[in-house]
């Protein structure tokens, strides 16, 4: 008995551990104004990606991040906070940004992320700023032409932890077998090494990477809508309001269009909100 | 966090036993592995001792991680297709073996020369002293660190999730990005993890008892 009691110990440890976390922590860092923190510091903390080409994605040679994304955080901030506004990029990953968001290190996040009922129910999302669409990457001269050709047992198709794509493909080639990396940047070198037949995700995720490297192709076209939105945590509507305000007001003086032409201006075959 | 375990336990149990499969796979492999090594190591053939040596010094210095992307992403390139469970026990195995032929060659190291002598003298042959004489009296005294390498084999087979190996950590991941609740999901990954590691660690404490 003594020794069974011995052995309860570390579990037993686990446990209150857990109950002393959930127990403080009330008015943790999420849960504050980040409106009027933001104001104060001059500075929005933004969650966005670093692995994902015309999104964000970390440029090798000067060690910061670029894409659409980091432009449109850049351009928000100056929108929302003035001209001396900063914006502080923290990199996230598909799995990691709500976690994130969710204990407060990043404000906002806009890291190519669709505005799903269930996310919705964790954090609160702006209006689209981006109409994507889901689609698959295939090595070229593949006879797989659409998504559809996947739904056979022993499809390999790849994918990203904590994207929504992951699902979508459950719907449309449901006997596929799915599996999932951390990134996009595992995902494409598993595709170039034969983990997986496809690379299914969002198209101007899977256009940046045809970019990259020419020998894959998207094909098919989009088969979902996906229109990305900003979030942040549920309880900051007044930030949530500027953040809208502030997409509204660069649609119209078109620095959003400027935005968009500098990042898909050439990409071939994009065409946003698919088809 | 009692209702992420009851919800997705088929997930979080098919898990448990990939990273169960592959532990036990790797520990046996690295055990027989890592036991040749260290007798490569002691060899008195000075190539033998060579590649003994840079084996070791290789796959001890390399991170596990870096092994494990090797034969999940290179390998398929050249030679043949590998799903992500073999690549991370592939890797495992290799990784974990360095270690255990480090140990291993301590524990022989560790038995008193005499012992050899006395053997030798008494009309055994080297590799009939080593099998019959030295070797049992190291493996006593590897008991303990290789149990620390056993613990460790568990907690490490978490590499399985980088490369879709289906294991205990890449079903958390799973259900974290579903759930979005990351703090409990993890925290019942990680009692979980202390099912696997917590009769290890006491049936090797056990054995020390026995043995010592």
């Amino acid at each position: 008995m003594k020794k069974f009691v011995r052995y309860l110990l570390p579990i037993a440890f686990l446990f209150s551990l857990v109950l002393i976390l959930s127990g403080c922590g009330k008015k943790s860092l999420s849960q504050q104004d980040v409106l009027t923190n933001d104001r104060q510091s001059k500075t929005i903390t933004w969650g966005v990606k670093a692995d994902t080409r015309l999104f964000g994605l970390m440029n090798i040679k000067n060690g910061k991040v670029q894409g659409f994304d980091i432009d449109m955080a850049r351009a928000i901030t100056k929108q929302i906070l003035g001209k001396d506004g900063k914006a502080k990029l923290v990199q996230v990953t598909s799995n990691t940004r709500i976690p994130l968001l969710k204990n407060g290190n990043v404000d906002a996040l806009i890291a190519t992320m669709t505005i799903t009922p269930d996310r919705a129910k964790v954090v609160d999302f702006s209006e689209p700023y981006f109409h994507a669409g889901q689609a698959i990457l295939v090595k070229k001269g593949s006879s797989i032409k659409n998504i559809r050709d996947l739904n056979y047992k022993g499809a390999q198709i790849l994918g990203v932890q904590g994207s929504n794509s992951v699902q979508n493909v459950r719907k449309y080639a449901p006997k596929a077998n799915i599996l999932e990396l951390s990134d996009y940047a595992q995902a494409f070198t598993a595709l170039k090494s034969g983990q997986g037949v496809a690379l299914t995700t969002d198209n101007g995720i899977l256009y940046g990477m045809s970019v990259e490297d020419p020998n894959y192709v998207v094909a098919g076209g989009a088969f979902t809508k996906e229109p990305y939105g900003i979030a942040v945590n549920k309880g900051q509507k007044p930030f949530l309001r500027k953040v809208n305000a502030a997409v509204k007001q660069m649609k119209k003086t078109g620095e959003y269009q400027k935005i968009v032409n500098k990042w898909f201006g050439n990409v071939q075959g994009f065409e946003e909100g698919g088809n | 966090m009692i209702n992420i375990l009851v919800r997705y336990w088929p997930e979080l149990w098919s898990g448990l036993l990939s990273t169960l499969g592959s532990s036990l796979l790797a520990l046996v492999g690295s055990l027989i592995l890592g036991t040749l090594f260290a007798f490569m190591e002691i060899s008195s053939h000075r190539w033998v001792k060579f590649i003994g040596r840079v084996y070791v010094e290789v796959f001890r210095n390399i991170p596990l991680l870096v092994v494990t992307m090797f034969f999940y992403v290179v390998i398929p390139m050249f030679i043949a297709k590998v799903n992500g469970f073999t690549a991370g026990t592939i890797g495992l195995t290799i990784y974990t073996s360095a270690f255990i032929a480090e140990t291993v060659r301590a524990g022989i190291e560790a038995v008193d020369t005499g012992q050899m002598e006395a053997a030798r003298s008494t009309g055994l042959t080297y590799t009939q002293a080593m099998v019959q004489i030295i070797f049992p009296q190291a493996i006593k005294i590897t008991i303990p660190p290789l149990g620390n390498q056993f613990i460790n084999l568990v907690k490490n087979s978490s590499v399985l999730a980088f490369v879709a190996g289906f294991d205990l950590m890449y079903q958390g991941n799973v259900v974290a990005a579903t759930t979005f609740n990351t703090s409990d999901t993890y925290l019942a990954v990680g009692l979980m993890y202390l099912i696997l590691t917590l009769p290890l660690s006491y049936f090797m404490r056990y054995l020390e008892k026995r043995l010592a």
